[in-house]
């Protein structure tokens, strides 16, 4: 029931606790202050890999979406996972825009800026609630897997006509954006180290993460299985004491 | 029975069902006239605000009557088991959707041609340009119908689509705002040459928002 095995789960799971600890003492002593941005840059240790976490997150649920779809795959592993990745993409996507927003109030000198990247991430926060909302509705496990499984390629289809369209939008209207891809080439060789380790531990904590919320969507599946059961079961012991004598293992189909 | 026919046949239904009861004409389009009211209290209609964002506004209004358009267009075919019938009917699922699309594409060009006349009264718009205006409207029209339709059909028969086709249906057209608004501002106000590259964004969208719905339009009503 479990994507790892459970061993291999609570060694990643151990993994990740520890290369978060060591990810905390390089972005808060290791690394250098920034010469410009001074502390606030290092957000960016936590902000570069949420952000990272929540594209692979995403990718992850349209590739088991649509493996789920394609009949020769068809498995309720798909749909769990698919689930299970769209939740923590929503989760980091969000991390990734709260912290961004800690982080551009003293650099940026604003909580937001109307910011092609910027704009694109809120959008795509908006598309995976949606999709959130539409796996909560509840309906029979295939039919719920089909239709969740459509809406994700739909909205991952529509993530590169929102972000370029929102891209057009900005340029054709201010020339620089904040980022410079120039400036950022030239960065201290700890603070190069911390920011990838940060992509490692977040990637890591995902992969956990994944395996835990997949663990527990299976559970969940089990127990209405087993609360289903128990229903029918109480519905045939009940109509056994007001009829005369029901026959024992009443077929039910 | 070829596509076009079977096409014309669902389109012509639910456009039959509107010209009986006149749903869109007598609810949904008030109420797109009242989001436009409801902006000139919200922004000082004397400082010239309105006429600036008018092409938005439009838009927003257009959006917000195309949620109601396509609850509607699902509401229909619950009652008297309408879309089991639609089911057994032996018609291609694509050109269903072709035809629910197209009467919802129908029904929203004629509510953008009567909110684009209360823009120019309320809002003191000038409409120049009036080919690549019409021209960017019915290539969103044709993209926003078929999403439409295409969620509709995913949330119908749910219990929570009141509230779930929007917060699914309005991130995924926010190109087609955002396309739309800026071809509407190039055609208006600036050299309406400026509108093509938007068309051209308008048109990749209703392309792949046409074909996702032709693909995926069958397997959903059956589940439906």
């Amino acid at each position: 029931m479990t994507l790892l095995k459970p061993d291999v789960g609570r060694a990643i799971g151990w993994a990740a606790l520890a290369a978060l600890v060591v990810l905390a003492l390089f972005g808060l002593w290791g690394a250098p202050p920034d010469d410009v941005q001074g502390d606030a840059q290092r957000l960016m240790y936590l902000h570069v890999p949420a952000a990272w976490i929540a594209y692979l997150a995403f990718a992850v649920t349209a590739i088991a979406s649509a493996l789920w779809l394609w009949p020769r795959t068809r498995s309720m592993v798909w749909d769990r996972i698919a689930g299970a990745s769209a939740e923590l993409g929503v989760l980091f996507t969000a991390l990734t825009l709260l912290l961004g927003s800690l982080w551009g109030r003293p650099v940026w000198g604003v909580w937001w800026a109307w910011d092609a990247r910027l704009v694109t991430t809120a959008v795509l926060l908006f598309l995976y609630i949606g999709y959130l909302a539409l796996r909560r509705v509840p309906a029979a496990p295939d039919t719920r897997a089909k239709r969740c499984a459509i809406a994700a390629l739909i909205a991952f289809v529509d993530v590169p006509i929102v972000h370029f369209s929102v891209t057009w939008w900005r340029t054709l209207h201010q020339e620089a954006t904040v980022f410079d891809p120039e400036l950022k080439a030239n960065i201290h060789g700890v603070m190069a180290f911390t920011l990838w380790w940060g992509v490692l531990a977040f990637s890591l904590l995902y992969v956990y993460l994944l395996d835990r919320r997949y663990r527990l969507e299976a559970l969940e599946e089990d127990l209405e299985a087993k609360e289903l059961e128990q229903a029918i079961a109480e519905r045939v012991a009940g109509a056994g004491t007001s009829a005369a004598r029901p026959q024992e293992e009443v077929p039910v189909a | 029975m070829n596509l076009g026919h079977e096409v014309a046949l669902v389109a012509g239904k639910d456009l039959r069902i509107e010209r009986r009861a006149r749903v869109t004409l007598q609810q949904i389009l008030p109420f797109g006239a009242i989001v436009l009211l409801l902006f000139a209290f919200a922004l000082d209609p004397d400082r010239g605000v309105l006429r600036r964002v008018a092409p938005g506004l439009f838009w927003v209004a257009v959006l917000l009557a195309l949620l109601l358009a396509v609850s509607r267009s699902f509401t229909i075919e619950i009652e008297n088991g309408a879309r089991d019938a639609l089911r057994l009917s032996g018609l291609d699922p694509a050109a269903i959707f072709l035809g629910k699309a197209a009467a919802i594409a129908v029904q929203l060009a004629i509510l953008e041609a009567l909110l684009a006349i209360g823009v120019v009264v309320l809002f003191d718009v000038a409409l120049s340009s009036v080919g690549v205006l019409v021209l960017a409207t019915v290539v969103a029209t044709v993209g926003l119908a078929a999403t439409g339709t295409l969620y509709g059909v995913l949330a119908a028969g749910l219990r929570m689509r009141e509230t779930l086709v929007p917060v699914l249906l309005l991130p995924v057209v926010a190109p087609v705002l955002l396309g739309a608004t800026r071809a509407w501002e190039a055609a208006i106000d600036g050299p309406a040459s400026d509108a093509w590259p938007w068309i051209g964004v308008l048109g990749v969208f209703a392309v792949l928002a046409v074909g996702a719905g032709m693909l995926a339009f069958g397997p959903l009503l059956e589940e439906a």
